[in-house]
């Protein structure tokens, strides 16, 4: 059960026709999590989660603190392994491939699906070496092509004007929301096809948090995005698509304005018009 | 609370009034900043002391040899009776080609330990290899010294046909051995400390380990490393008994590194082991040579502290 969609895959690469069949079938979902179980050691952290993530929309994965929405998001690009004791069963398919499958490159992977974390995390370096960081690491050396790349990503992430008289000083002189933003235009410069985003703006101010929320609206006519945000208000405001997690488990997963207006579940109901959490 | 209700229950501020001993702790309080201050002014004034008398007995030298045939001179031939030359520049070379030799050993293994430590081994790895190498840091020089001479030397010669006996190699090899752990410990050190919201950002970018190591963690530690560096520069210049012991004691103004060679350090322990009077030109030559290493090595200190600011990647 778990090699069948890697069989496939192999398959399908094989004959061009085919391929191009599949990924017009996979146009829609981007993700499809099967059965996936996750332990850090002895803690059973997510249990039975089944979700199908689509293309060109914004989810939102919210519940409250260690009810394991930031440990989803990270086994959605494998950084959750970083963590030595952890395991996982079940598949999350990725394009129809199973990324949980330990053939499956973690670096390929990653070079598909971006991520913006928790803290704006800029190298310290130029604003320019930040962006230009990922395409040279994957083998981009030329210098004119590269100072295009550098500007279109900074303004798809809607920085560019703030920072293009001072490209070559380090990103660590920018304000929070300016380096979580050099930090999304880093994530735009190898175009993946996902990005992931771990509660983007709570380390921010109203302001940047605004300007972030616009950008991921803007986002999303490219790019398919996760966000994980503990702010509900947020979630109603951005997402197309949103995931209630408990305790490890998805108690509800529906239209956006669904989980917020009419949720199905008691307990989503309760989280959502702030009875706990 | 504060008030006095009942003689057998006190509050807590009236507990404190009663047991404070305002006289005595005053005094301390008073004395104490008194106290530190006269260590600390000690210690620099010991310091001031040195350098005081190193400056003085290195005038006396240059009142009998002219500071430009000290400074420029190719030849260093002090115990030659009736025309003794000071020029310090071979005693440089042989200096230079040590730790020229020590660094070309302990940079790249130092960064190689310190990069594995930092970004691969386990923790467990880690706690281990970690105080080995700083117990190796805490061997004496003498030991490293007979170690080089009857150890590095003899197998060096199988090697390196025509190597001397003393030559500059071999100290060279073990004076970088024993920087070693003091690079690779203090380089491990500013790795370890660049934060691991960096490391992460790179993987998430699809980065190998290797090159998170290599462009991310190493270029933001750049200014401990250079600075662990310049340190083992600095020890390697001072070093005295590797030197000493498997270097030689024959100045000479030349490129070679398989012959006997002499460093400042080794010239100031021959000398004041041998019996150079009180008085003599000789006797002030190694002020002379002692204030040289001095600079040498104040210089390499004052670069560090640069560095580490200059260099210094704010995150």
């Amino acid at each position: 059960m778990v090699k069948k969609p890697v069989e496939q895959f192999e398959v399908n690469e094989n004959k061009e026709a085919d391929l191009q069949v599949v990924s017009k079938n996979a146009a829609k979902t981007v993700y499809e999590t099967k059965g996936l179980n996750l332990w850090y050691g002895e803690k059973h952290a997510l249990k039975n989660i089944d979700l199908e993530i689509n293309q060109n929309e914004v989810t939102a994965i919210i519940g409250p603190s260690g009810c394991g929405k930031s440990t989803y998001l990270k086994t959605l690009n494998r950084m959750v392994e970083l963590v030595p004791t952890v395991k996982t069963t079940g598949e999350i398919l990725y394009r129809e491939r199973n990324i949980l499958d330990k053939k499956y490159e973690v670096e390929e992977l990653r070079t598909r699906v971006g991520m913006v974390f928790q803290k704006p995390n800029p190298f310290p370096k130029s604003i320019y070496d930040n962006i230009a960081y990922g395409p040279r690491i994957h083998g981009i050396k030329n210098r004119k092509l590269l100072d295009e790349i550098v500007e279109k990503s900074l303004r798809g992430a809607a920085i560019w004007d703030e920072v293009k008289d001072r490209l070559h000083d380090n990103a660590y002189g920018l304000s929070g929301g300016q380096q979580q933003r050099i930090c999304i235009a880093r994530c735009l410069a190898i175009e993946p096809d996902v990005i992931l985003m771990d509660e983007p703006t709570s380390a921010l101010d109203p302001i940047s948090t605004l300007k972030v929320e616009e950008l991921v609206q803007e986002l999303k006519k490219d790019y398919s995005i996760i966000i994980v945000t503990h702010n509900m208000q947020q979630a109603a405001r951005i997402s197309d698509k949103t995931a209630f997690f408990l305790n490890g488990e998805v108690i509800e997963y529906d239209d956006t304005n669904k989980i917020f207006s009419n949720p199905k579940d008691q307990r989503t109901e309760d989280y959502v018009s702030g009875r706990f959490g | 609370m504060k008030s006095t209700e009942s003689g057998s229950k006190l509050g807590v501020q009236q507990m404190i009034e009663q047991t404070k001993n305002k006289g005595f702790k005053n005094i301390v309080e008073k004395m104490m900043p008194k106290l530190l201050f006269l260590t600390a002014f000690i210690s620099v004034l010991v310091t001031v002391g040195i350098v005081f008398t190193l400056i003085f007995e290195t005038f006396e030298f240059f009142r009998r040899v002219p500071f430009f045939d000290y400074i420029f001179g190719t030849e260093w031939l002090p115990f030659s009776g009736s025309s003794p030359t000071y020029g310090v520049l071979p005693l440089i070379i042989g200096t230079l080609k040590v730790t020229g030799i020590a660094m070309i050993v302990a940079v790249p293994l130092g960064l190689a330990a310190a990069i594995y430590l930092s970004e691969y081994a386990s923790e467990r790895v880690r706690k281990t290899i970690k105080p080995v190498l700083e117990v190796l840091a805490g061997v004496p020089t003498i030991v490293y010294g007979f170690f080089a001479l009857t150890f590095v030397t003899p197998l060096l010669q199988e090697i390196i046909p025509g190597l001397k006996i003393f030559n500059a190699i071999s100290p060279g090899i073990v004076v970088g051995i024993m920087i070693l752990p003091t690079i690779a410990s203090l380089s491990e050190d500013a790795m370890s400390s660049v934060p691991n919201s960096m490391r992460e950002g790179a993987l998430a970018l699809g980065s190998t380990k290797l090159e998170v190591a290599l462009k991310v963690v190493l270029p933001a530690a750049l200014s401990g490393i250079l600075a662990s560096v310049v340190l083992g520069i600095s020890r390697a210049i001072g070093e005295t008994m590797i030197v000493s012991l498997a270097g030689g004691a024959t100045p000479k103004f030349d490129g070679q590194i398989t012959d006997s060679i002499q460093t400042m350090t080794a010239y100031i322990v021959q000398v004041s082991t041998g019996d150079a009077g009180y008085g003599t030109t000789i006797y002030y030559s190694i002020y002379a040579v002692g204030f040289t290493l001095f600079v040498f090595t104040l210089i390499m200190n004052l670069l560090a502290g640069f560095i580490s600011k200059k260099f210094r990647e704010e995150y």
